[in-house]
């Protein structure tokens, strides 16, 4: 499904003297496999080892050592390619990507360029404007990770560690159906959210584990398709954003100066924000790919296939429906809530047995606001979701106001504990006990006798009874209690 | 004792377990043979302490009655298996004093049952090469002189030291490796035995690659029960190497005197080639006789795309070779001499490590993968690749095995192919199919020609049928009464 025919929005539109512009970006994503060992050795791949220590001989291309797959990593692509919604190639096989690096030791990569093992599909992003689009799914593949050259350490030398080597990466090539840098931050803010969910990558663009090439051209609105430029290799979020801004900015300069855009390979400079030339289209390697003789194709059988789909976790698009059908959520609420697998799954604990609506209300309000505040990630959270499940489930049932309830999930985010200890311990309590209640409303009454006169003429003028009841019992007093009979003493 | 490494394989065998001699005595004389035969090139390292010391501890094992299939036997290794802390050079200059910190496979199944190490034997670098020549340090001389003159003759290649060694009693059999004909062509030019099992029948881990889906290792020896013996020791899947085959491994000896009775043998039109010495043509025509004498069906077969294999085997071999090659860039073992930029210092390393016909064969190869030619070159030998193979099928369906000459001709001089690569390259003509299609194929001495010089046939089997090979192999070796030997004048 290639939509070249979708135009951007128009708010995503460049206009520049000579008219209006649109982006046309598509991305390919290397997502590092969470896998133990490596493609197609048995080396580990733990982050920030000591350089070269792991490294088999395989690694390191020593003669005579042959590739063995690991099967765990093709049951990633296969989860992943299913996750994607894409068609999955019941045979691929791996080639040879020849080009000479001092870390590269085979003097090639092993990929898959003629026979991937997954193709196409297809995935939905919602942007953050509520609006969603559908991203095409050119192919996933995979292959192994390149060492690490170092040139900083010395003057006069390149160092080289090989720890990475070999490691599997997917290869996740989208179409290039985004029109903007908020599309394109989306299509991978979801695509994370798709790895993290099966498991399948980590998604840490800090330490590398999922970064991203950038395909951009510009053309004018619904126009012809412009030449493109690939910008390697950017890890985060926002260099993804500024990068195309800039990329396409540039393009934009040099046809309106009545030049034309070169088709080459880029880089981004994280401390300008600008993109530089790495190499042209006339210095382009030529790969020389053909098919890896050391590796037999790989073959899947329908059985396996099912098995495997069959243990697929629910994944956002669908615990989304969910949401929205089954709890009542709105489709925002739900979106927000799956947009993240621990996310989703902190809510789903902390709505056990409570009030879907309620729970989804306190969690994204209270708790996420909360995160948002201090900077802490859901993993991190202070308050656990059992924590929270208890603390909902208490306003649930009139043991304490929401207003004691944020009280109480303020002190266990800085001093911990048990919220119905602490309900208990702190005497926190709802007063229901309508006895007490109607003593302290008399009681505030007959000290302000010409407020109460003016009530009757006045209704509005209850509610500053009603504070001063919740003064009187420090917010523990039933506001429906309080309510009920200060109309019944007022207004009646 | 002075004859002990004039013994076949099998007779050493028994001599062990008669203990007419020690493992120790067996070894020494091998030793003792290799120090007078330093003419012949035939081994880049001797390992003497080390095969005293395996020799030793077989001779130990035998005391205790715990003996392997192998054990005791002296063995020359192909340089281009790598040996746990012996020197592996694939006869390159490129790889320096590699000192592998691991053991191939193959020769680490030979240890497993017993055998004694004496050393590393000669190659063509990167086991490129019909004759020998292209070996870094200097090409192995076959023990094999025509009857008149004394003219220095190659053994053949890549596996010249091996086939050498055997054929000048230097070991009692040797490794050696095949990807279009280097155990056989070898093995035909020296009076010896060489078998290429099916691909995938030996493990390819610790071999030096040349081209990945052609290479296989097998056996040189000097009689067809020993191919055998040492077949089954070399073989068996290996965990470690994708390609290699999950098959049983027969007892290839006991096929060796089994009844041809019955038997289909083909022979294929296509490998009667213009300009085939007559005496070449005498002793296949024999063959036959001697295979019909034993209750064979002599059947006439087709092999139609035969013309296009070696074009397709010199895209192949060296597309797979340009890449496998890649890894000698002096970046992490070997030789490395210093440009002034890494460019300049890959091309200084690559371009004085290697050889000339390495060097030649890594340019064709990446010209027939580059951008714009891959469909032409490479694509279109793949094509070629699956008609040979449908070829064989379509004759196994008519017979058990085929019956071809080993080389369109006997060992030649040194120097007289040397700057001739095209005419090097007609050596594998008959061989190439075999590789191309994983069969396997055995070559066996027949007969000396009118110079005195061995002329080998070749039987190619179906795959995993190693055993007929071995059959026929066997009934040809008895029927041709091969027990010459040649004059020792080095």
């Amino acid at each position: 499904m290639f939509t070249a025919e979708r135009v951007a929005d128009k708010s995503d539109w460049i206009t520049t003297d000579t008219g209006d512009w649109e982006i046309i970006i598509g991305l390919e994503i290397h997502a590092q496999v969470a896998s133990k060992a490596k493609l197609f050795s048995g080396a580990a791949t733990e982050y920030g080892a000591e350089p070269n220590t792991q490294v088999s001989l395989v690694d390191a291309a020593m003669p005579g050592m042959l590739p063995v797959l690991n099967e765990y990593c093709v049951e990633q692509a296969v989860r992943t390619g299913m996750g994607l919604k894409a068609q999955i190639n019941a045979f691929s096989r791996f080639d040879r990507k020849n080009y000479f690096y001092p870390d590269l030791p085979q003097g090639y990569q092993i990929s898959q360029l003629y026979h991937p093992i997954v193709g196409e599909g297809e995935m939905l992003v919602e942007l953050d404007d509520g609006d969603s689009i559908t991203v095409g799914i050119e192919r996933l593949h995979l292959e192994q990770d390149a060492g690490k050259s170092i040139h900083d350490l010395d003057p006069n030398a390149t160092y080289v560690d090989l720890n990475r080597c070999g490691v599997a990466l997917m290869e996740i090539v989208s179409k290039p159906d985004m029109r903007s840098a908020r599309e394109a931050a989306g299509y991978v803010r979801k695509l994370r959210s798709l790895v993290r969910y099966l498991g399948t990558c980590d998604g840490d663009m800090e330490k590398g584990n999922l970064r991203a090439d950038v395909n951009v051209s510009v053309r004018r609105p619904g126009g012809e398709l412009g030449t493109r430029c690939e910008i390697k290799n950017l890890n985060s979020m926002r260099f993804i954003q500024q990068a195309i801004e800039y990329e396409a900015r540039r393009q934009i300069q040099i046809i309106e100066d009545g030049g034309t855009v070169d088709q080459e390979t880029r880089l981004f400079n994280t401390d300008t924000g600008e993109t530089r030339t790495m190499r042209s289209k006339e210095d382009a390697h030529d790969y020389r790919y053909f098919p890896d003789p050391d590796l037999l194709p790989v073959k899947l059988s329908e059985d396996w296939l099912a098995r495997i789909k069959a243990d697929l976790p629910e994944l956002p698009d669908e615990k989304k429906i969910r949401y929205v059908k089954d709890f009542g959520l709105s489709e925002y609420d739900a979106s927000v809530l799956v947009s993240d697998r621990e996310k989703a799954a902190y809510y789903e604990e902390v709505a056990k047995g409570n009030d879907k609506k309620l729970s989804a209300n306190w969690v994204l309000n209270e708790v996420f606001g909360k995160l948002n505040k201090e900077n802490v990630e859901i993993t991190d959270c202070p308050v656990s979701a059992a924590a929270n499940c208890a603390i909902v489930s208490m306003i649930s049932n009139d043991v304490i106001s929401g207003k004691i309830a944020k009280q109480v999930f303020e002190i266990c985010w800085t001093e911990g504990g048990e919220p119905e200890a602490i309900v208990e311990e702190r005497g926190l309590k709802q007063v229901t006990d309508t006895g007490a209640i109607e003593a302290m409303i008399d009681e505030i009454i007959a000290a302000n006798p010409d407020q109460a006169a003016k009530v009757k003429d006045k209704p509005k003028t209850l509610g500053w009874f009603v504070g001063q009841v919740m003064q009187a019992s420090q917010g523990k007093a039933n506001p429906q209690a309080v309510n009920k009979i200060l109309r019944e003493k007022l207004l009646d | 004792m002075s004859n002990l490494n004039e013994l076949s394989l099998a007779e050493a065998l028994k001599g062990l377990a008669n203990k007419d001699f020690s493992s120790r005595e067996l070894t020494q004389a091998h030793l003792d043979a290799m120090a007078g035969a330093e003419t012949l090139n035939a081994y880049l390292v001797t390992t003497a302490d080390q095969a005293l010391a395996m020799a030793d501890a077989s001779d130990e094992r035998r005391a205790k009655g715990k003996t392997g299939p192998l054990d005791g036997i002296p063995l020359g290794i192909k340089d281009l298996f790598c040996t746990k802390g012996v020197r592996t050079t694939a006869g390159s200059k490129i790889l320096g004093d590699f000192t592998p910190p691991y053991e191939s496979t193959v020769s680490a199944n030979l240890w497993r049952d017993g055998a004694v190490m004496l050393g590393k034997l000669n190659m063509d670098e990167f086991a490129m090469g019909s004759s020998n020549e292209n070996s870094a340090f200097g090409p192995v001389v076959n023990p094999w002189r025509a009857h008149v003159g004394d003219q220095k003759l190659v053994p053949g290649g890549s596996s010249g030291g091996s086939a050498a060694a055997v054929a000048a009693g230097l070991c009692l059999g040797a490794t050696a490796t095949d990807t279009g004909g280097s155990i056989r062509q070898p093995a035909s030019f020296t009076g010896t035995v060489g078998i290429k099992p099916t691909y995938g029948r030996c493990s390819r881990y610790g071999i030096v690659a040349f081209a990945s889906s052609l290479d296989q290792a097998g056996p040189i020896t000097r009689t067809v029960e020993d191919a055998a013996i040492m077949l089954r020791s070399m073989s068996g899947h290996d965990p470690k190497d994708s390609t290699s085959l999950k098959a049983d491994v027969p007892d290839f000896a006991a096929a060796c005197t089994r009844s041809l009775k019955g038997l289909r043998i083909g022979v294929p039109k296509e490998y009667r080639v213009e300009g085939m010495p007559a005496e070449i043509e005498k002793i296949w025509a024999d063959g036959m006789d001697w295979l019909r004498a034993e209750g064979c069906e002599l059947v006439d077969v087709s092999l139609p795309h035969t013309k296009y294999a070696l074009p397709a085997y010199y895209i192949i071999a060296p597309a797979e070779a340009s890449s496998n090659l890649a890894r000698y860039d002096g970046m992490r073992y070997g030789t490395r001499i210093e440009g002034a930029d890494l460019t300049e210092t890959y091309e200084k390393t690559r371009g004085q490590g290697f050889g000339e016909e390495v060097r030649r064969r890594i340019m064709i190869g990446a010209y027939v993968l580059s951008a714009g030619f891959y469909d032409a070159y490479y694509i279109r030998a793949q094509k070629v690749r699956a008609r040979i193979a449908e070829d064989f099928k379509n004759a196994f369906a008519q017979c058990d095995a085929l019956l071809t000459p080993t080389a369109p001709s006997a060992a030649f001089g040194i120097n007289a192919k040397f700057n001739d690569p095209v005419k090097m390259y007609l050596n594998d003509i008959f061989t190439v199919t075999a590789n191309l299609a994983g069969l396997p194929g055995i070559s066996v001495p027949a007969a000396l020609d009118n110079a005195g010089l061995p002329l080998g046939l070749q039987v190619i089997g179906k795959a995993l049928d190693e055993e007929t090979c071995f059959a026929v192999g066997g009934a040809l070796e008895r029927a041709a009464g091969f027990n010459a030997k040649p004059n020792k004048w080095w």
